[in-house]
């Protein structure tokens, strides 16, 4: 299995940031990387980071369901995570979520059907002092309202 | 000697090591702190919580499986907090786990309904919905409940650590994290149950096992697996005249709790279809049922046909019969019938091995030895496959007591992943690459050699004089196979003295070929052939008279296993129309009208302890079920002719026995391959 | 010129960590060296590693992920004679639920923590360090590698540093979504590739931590005092604070105020204050109800418990903590009942799994309290969310089954007349 050449540059350093004999600490990091580019976290993924960081498939498995953000099935083309944890919960994060869930027509991680938008209702990701928060796919948005969600969702529907 | 504390448990002073750990201690003491997770040889884990335990001037509840006691420390294990806490901890742990013990497998000896029989929270508050997910089979011996599980983490660690294997891990986080097999939804592994009998509860249970019986309606027999040469105690759970299961939980024997598929779940050959149930002769070129009058009558007198005319005979015995019906069967061949022509399927070059080691003493090494050498040589063997009890012995060594293991090998073995050295050789280079461990082994200071059929004959000796040139004690396995080839040697299947060989006797023009429990035939010969054995074989099928015998299971008396211990058969059940190979062989004898002695298991016994050199081990010890090193080394033995070749099984394989085995033959392993690194 | 941060600073606000976040390009190695930046390394390289770990054991520095652990005595533990290789682990987790300021040090202020890793590598006689990142924070990951790839290129990574000769090197880590990552042992094994499960103490990082070698932790925020505390002396650090709670601390407000955000206060710096001052009060008129002192971990405090000054022992004192510094804000209009159980659904879902009262009181406390907001709350509910919160305290493997059952012990004290009514209405037959 091979990957882009930004991709396969990522591996080797990360490989190389470790101890002799220390690959296994590259497994999380390459998931969480390389999910991006094959879209989930596939058996044929699992059977390749467990291959490059030389240990078993099953020691790769085992870590692919205690990490959240490491998913079996590929979301959508943008992952929507709102907060409704307790800093969100207080300036209206679960409104915001229900009306992310409302918007989108799905519920927690589920995907529309076009592929292009999931959900999810995530815990704290830092951004307390600023809420309510939402992170679509890696950008940090503060201060959302459900009007600035839906500026926010509209945008991107705009971009295909 | 190391430094003692003094304690105090439950107002009772006690005296321990510094460092032991508090459960130890406890437990030495006669007091037990409940533990899940806390399990001794294996790696702590300080997750089930059940051992907190109150100690004087320190704050919180403190762990007891891990908390190594110093001096004046101050324990109590049964106050309120205690037990409030214990309570607390189990219905924590009764919130997920389904009400199933009317049909779980594990009622009656589920370590959880003892917890909570003893420390209560048997009625729950809980009034919430349980997390469920359905069961699933993972191999044909494995089925996982995961709501029954309570992540205790045993079944994990013993196939890890335990077995080397690695096969089970564990799966998502917090509430619904689960055990997790190495194929995704299924296992690829060496099917030796050890998870399922490790398994404190009924989240892990047997295919063969499952919904066949309770367990308090078996009556459990402790007798030797019949299937390898190490020898373990397989205890046979028996109702109703039938085998349920095999295991070893109450650590009887030499193998502790260890046991491979075959000693756990290979005992299922004894109720297969096939077995014979009646003596058969053919007639006509096809077989037809006759009684054992006229099986007996027929062969006495064929014997004492060609005996009068001095014709010839053949004997070929068998690797897994005992020695008891070795020994009668070579006394039948020498005096019985005047022949030298006795043999058997020899796996191993034990002649030259006590030849070369005549005289010595504390030079054979057992399985416990293998536990505490300093360092460990595997020659030309994939223990892993071949020898599971012995391999096992290796591995807890090193994870005890950091020894070193040596494999010098054709290609990988399971022992690689712990070797200090792996030295991978050409078939005949074994001893060169023994030889250039030197260094390494001088240094270890003391040694045990195992070695397969790749090192016999001159290339032994070498071996034993490179053991000898080190200058450190050194011990010695010689790998046989099957469960009695050990004790066939020692009795004397041998074509001592001029006899003829097994390949000989087969290409040989013989009167009569006398053939018990073995499969050596493959082309007919025009002998009168006579087998004793279990099923139809290739050679029973080229029999002229074929007589049921009876299995290690149906039967008592001892057998020597690959290290020279003696241990006594328990007959489990009675297997309709066979008998044992003992009978057969007096019935033949009596009905011959030769007087070779009385065929009763305790007397042949009896005149095997006077007869041959180093059997006369302690009674008390046999009798009582132990193991006991016997002490061949006595004197040159003379080269034998004929060849030695190892019967290259595997993990799943056993002969012809394992062909019959419905759990050997449904597990997708099979047959197994050696020298794989599996 | 300032330019625009998360939130507007307040004057109020005693900047020592964060006075170069309003700095154009902050975050750019030019920017750090014309602002003093590099001058402790110096420093700390013509000093004895005793001398550099009493300066930080004079400062009175704590560490500032939750614990509060006196820094300096952290740093003694590690064994700098070990033949084994050390390791500077830097707990970029941030994950506990009102914490957000690890974020901003990173964003605005690669090149402090840098130095403060670096000051550590010479005191530890280590020479390379992993920033463990949560996964979420990406962006961060790229920022800081573009900060060491800046770094290596100018010799102040790698070898011969500053022209010293001292060697270092320095990865990022990403995490993927795990709050118990940022217990120490258990980042540590999610550092050797596998599940994030906390490993049993003793033996202590300092002493066996990533891969069995000696190990410093500590959080962003800590290694980032670090150059203030060399350059300036200890004393002078600590001074900054009250007795034994040396120093300033990034306060994370969020919640019902009017101007929520990060801010830099004086450990004990009064909470009302706080509130009232920097952070503008609550909006609407409205009354304050509880705060949340150091994020979701700590037990809550009721109103007229707030009149308090915030550093670690003070809040110890009065059963809370000043924990991580995301302190929450909470008004009259709040149902404690749902903020406890918003609580408790975090912990279930970031449980472990390792040990039972954690995997499986987490989920029993969640599902009580989710059917007491659903409004099936029986009487009976109130006082075994209690007990079985005492069931899990100081039984669990880790801080984790603590940080679940004492603040929802303390809501449930505290609030108790918030669950009395939302109790589900008996049937009366008439």
């Amino acid at each position: 299995m091979t990957f882009s050449p930004q991709l396969e540059e990522r591996f080797q350093k990360m490989l190389a940031a470790y101890p002799e004999g220390r690959k296994r600490s590259a497994v999380v990091p390459m998931l969480i990387y390389a999910q991006d580019e094959t879209g989930a976290v596939t058996p044929e993924l699992i059977d390749e980071v467990a291959r490059r960081c030389q240990v078993t498939p099953l020691q790769v498995d085992e870590v692919v369901g205690y990490y959240s953000m490491l998913h079996r099935k590929p979301q959508g083309k943008y992952h929507v995570q709102v907060c409704t944890n307790i800093s969100c919960l207080l300036v209206g994060g679960m409104e915001l979520y229900e009306h992310a869930c409302k918007k989108l027509g799905i519920g927690h991680k589920e995907t529309t059907a076009d592929g292009q938008f999931s959900l999810e209702e995530v815990e704290c990701m830092g951004a307390c002092s600023w809420a309510p928060a939402v992170e679509i796919n890696y950008d940090f948005h503060h201060h959302i309202t459900p009007e600035k969600l839906d500026q926010l969702i509209d945008g991107l529907r705009k971009k295909q | 000697m190391a430094e003692q504390v003094k304690l105090t448990i439950n107002g009772q002073q006690v005296e321990a090591e510094k460092g032991t750990l508090l459960i130890e201690v406890a437990r030495a003491n006669g007091v037990e702190i409940p533990a899940f997770c806390y399990y001794e040889g294996l790696s702590l884990q300080a997750a089930c919580r059940m051992c907190l335990v109150e100690v004087e001037k320190t704050p919180k509840l403190q762990v007891g499986c891990t908390l190594p006691v110093a001096d004046g420390m101050v324990v109590h294990t049964e106050s309120e907090t205690v037990k409030a806490a214990r309570k607390g901890t189990l219905e924590f742990l009764l919130t997920n786990h389904p009400l199933d013990c009317p049909v779980c497998d594990k009622g009656g000896e589920c370590e959880l309904q003892d917890m909570v029989f003893r420390y209560g929270a048997g009625e729950s508050r809980f009034t919430e919905r349980k997390a469920h997910v359905p069961e699933q089979q993972w191999s044909p011996v494995v089925f996982f409940d995961a709501p029954r599980c309570i992540l205790c983490y045993r079944c994990v660690r013993i196939c890890n650590e335990g077995m080397g294997v690695g096969a089970l891990g564990i799966g998502n986080r917090g509430v619904i994290a689960e055990i997790v097999p190495n194929k995704h939804d299924h296992l690829e592994c060496d099917e030796c149950g050890a998870c399922i009998d490790i398994c404190p509860v009924g989240a892990l249970t047997s295919g063969s096992y499952r919904y066949q019986t309770r367990p308090w309606e078996m009556e459990h027999v402790g007798t030797i697996c019949t299937h390898c040469a190490d020898g373990c105690r397989t205890t046979l759970g028996v109702r109703d005249g039938h085998i349920m299961r095999g295991n070893n939980r109450d650590r009887s024997g030499i193998n502790g709790e260890f046991l491979c598929i075959k000693g756990r779940y290979g005992f299922d050959f004894v109720d297969h279809p096939d077995r014979l149930r009646s003596p058969m002769m053919k007639k006509g070129g096809t077989f037809e049922p006759i009684s054992w009058t006229e099986a007996f009558s027929v062969i006495a007198q064929k014997f004492n046909e060609v005996k009068a005319r001095s014709g010839k005979f053949g004997v070929i015995g068998s690797n897994h019969t005992t020695n008891e019906e070795n020994f009668f069967l070579q006394k039948f061949a020498r005096q019985g019938l005047g022949t030298k022509n006795i043999d058997h399927h020899r796996t191993g070059d034990l002649a030259t091995l006590f030849d070369a080691l005549s005289g010595r003493k504390d030079v054979l090494a057992t399985a416990a030895d293998l536990y505490t050498a300093k360092a460990v040589v595997v020659v030309g063997a994939d223990l892993s496959q071949q020898h599971p009890l012995l391999a096992n012995q290796i591995r807890a060594n090193v994870r005890h007591h950091a020894a070193h293991v040596y494999a010098v090998t054709v290609g990988p073995v399971r022992e690689d992943n712990q070797a200090t050295v792996s030295v991978r050789v050409q078939k005949g280079g074994e001893v060169a690459g023994v030889e250039s461990l030197r260094d390494k082994l001088k240094a270890d200071g003391n040694l045990v050699i195992v070695f397969g059929d790749a090192v016999q004959g001159d290339a032994l000796r070498k071996l034993i004089a490179f053991g000898d040139s080190l200058g450190i004690p050194v011990k010695y396995i010689g790998l046989v196979d099957y469960s009695n080839s050990r004790g066939a040697f020692d009795m004397g299947v041998l074509p001592r003295d001029g006899g003829m060989s097994r390949e000989q006797m087969l290409a040989a023009d013989l009167d009569v070929l006398w053939i018990v429990g073995a499969n050596p035939l493959r082309t007919a010969v025009k002998s009168f052939v006579v087998v004793q054995d279990l099923f139809m074989t290739e050679a029973a099928k080229l029999a002229d008279i074929v007589l049921p015998a009876a299995s290690a299971y149906e039967k008592t008396g001892t057998v020597t296993n690959v290290c020279g211990e003696v241990q006594k058969l328990k007959q489990a059940i009675k297997v309709m129309g066979a008998k044992t190979d003992l009978e057969i062989m007096g019935s033949i004898a009596k009905e011959m009208g030769l007087n070779l002695g009385i065929w009763l298991p305790e007397k042949v016994q009896q005149e095997i302890r006077t007869t041959i050199h180093g059997y006369s081990v302690p009674l008390p010890i046999l009798n009582s079920g132990g193991a006991t090193p016997t002490q061949p080394l006595n004197g040159r033995v003379a080269a034998l002719p004929g060849s030695i070749t190892s019967a290259g099984d595997t993990l799943f394989t056993s002969g012809t026995l394992g062909r019959y085995s419905k759990t050997l033959s449904d597990v997708m392993e099979g047959p197994g391959e050696l020298y794989s690194g599996r | 010129m300032a330019k625009t941060l998360y939130n507007e600073p307040s004057p109020l606000e005693t900047m020592i960590l964060s006075k170069r976040f309003r700095l154009e390009n902050s975050h750019t190695l030019d920017s750090y060296l014309a602002n003093g930046g590099f001058k402790a390394f110096l420093k700390a390289k013509e000093m004895t590693p005793e001398q550099i770990v009493d300066e930080v054991k004079a400062s009175a520095l704590r560490g500032r992920g939750g614990a509060g652990f006196p820094t300096g005595m952290k740093w003694s533990f590690v064994p700098r004679s070990s033949p084994k290789p050390k390791y500077i682990v830097v707990n970029a987790d941030e994950s506990e639920p009102g914490t957000c300021k690890d974020r901003l040090l990173m964003e605005y202020d690669p090149f402090q923590m840098i130095e403060g890793i670096l000051i550590a590598g010479l005191a530890m006689d280590s020479h390379k360090g992993y920033i463990y990142i949560r996964g979420e924070y990406r962006y961060l990951i790229e920022h800081v590698d573009r900060a060491l790839a800046e770094a290596y290129k100018r010799g102040y990574l790698g070898k011969n540093i500053a022209g010293t000769g001292f060697e270092f090197d320095l990865y990022t880590h990403s995490g993927a979504g795990a709050y118990e990552c940022g217990e120490e042992t258990a980042l540590l094994d999610s550092l050797e590739g596998k599940r994030g499960i906390p490993r049993m103490k003793p033996p202590f990082p300092a002493v066996a931590g990533v891969w069995a070698c000696p190990t410093l932790l500590n959080n962003v925020e800590t290694f980032s005092a670090v150059p203030e505390i060399i350059l300036n002396g200890g004393k002078a650090f600590a001074d900054l604070g009250t007795p034994k709670n040396g120093g300033t601390r990034l306060l994370c407000i969020s919640g019902h105020v009017n101007k929520p955000g990060v801010y830099e206060v004086p450990l004990g710096y009064p909470m009302m204050k706080a509130i009232n001052e920097i952070a503008g009060g609550i909006p609407n008129g409205k009354k304050l109800k509880a705060v949340v002192p150091g994020g979701s971990s700590c037990p809550i405090l009721k109103a007229d418990e707030c009149d308090i000054a915030m550093d670690y022992d003070t809040l110890a004192k009065v059963g809370s903590m000043l924990g991580s510094g995301g302190m929450v804000v909470m008004d009259e209009t709040t149902d404690m009942v749902k903020v406890a159980l918003r609580i408790m659904r975090f912990y279930a879902h970031e449980s472990c799994g390792w040990c039972i009262p954690c995997r499986e009181g987490t989920t029993w406390l969640k599902k009580i309290l989710q059917r007491f907001d659903d409004g099936g709350g029986r009487k009976e509910d109130v006082p075994l969310l209690g007990e079985l919160s005492k069931n899990m305290l100081g039984r669990t493997f880790c801080a984790l089954g603590d940080a679940a059952a004492m603040p929802t012990i303390s809501i449930v004290e505290k609030f108790a007349e918030d669950f009395e009514k939302r109790l589900a209405r008996e049937m009366v037959a008439v």
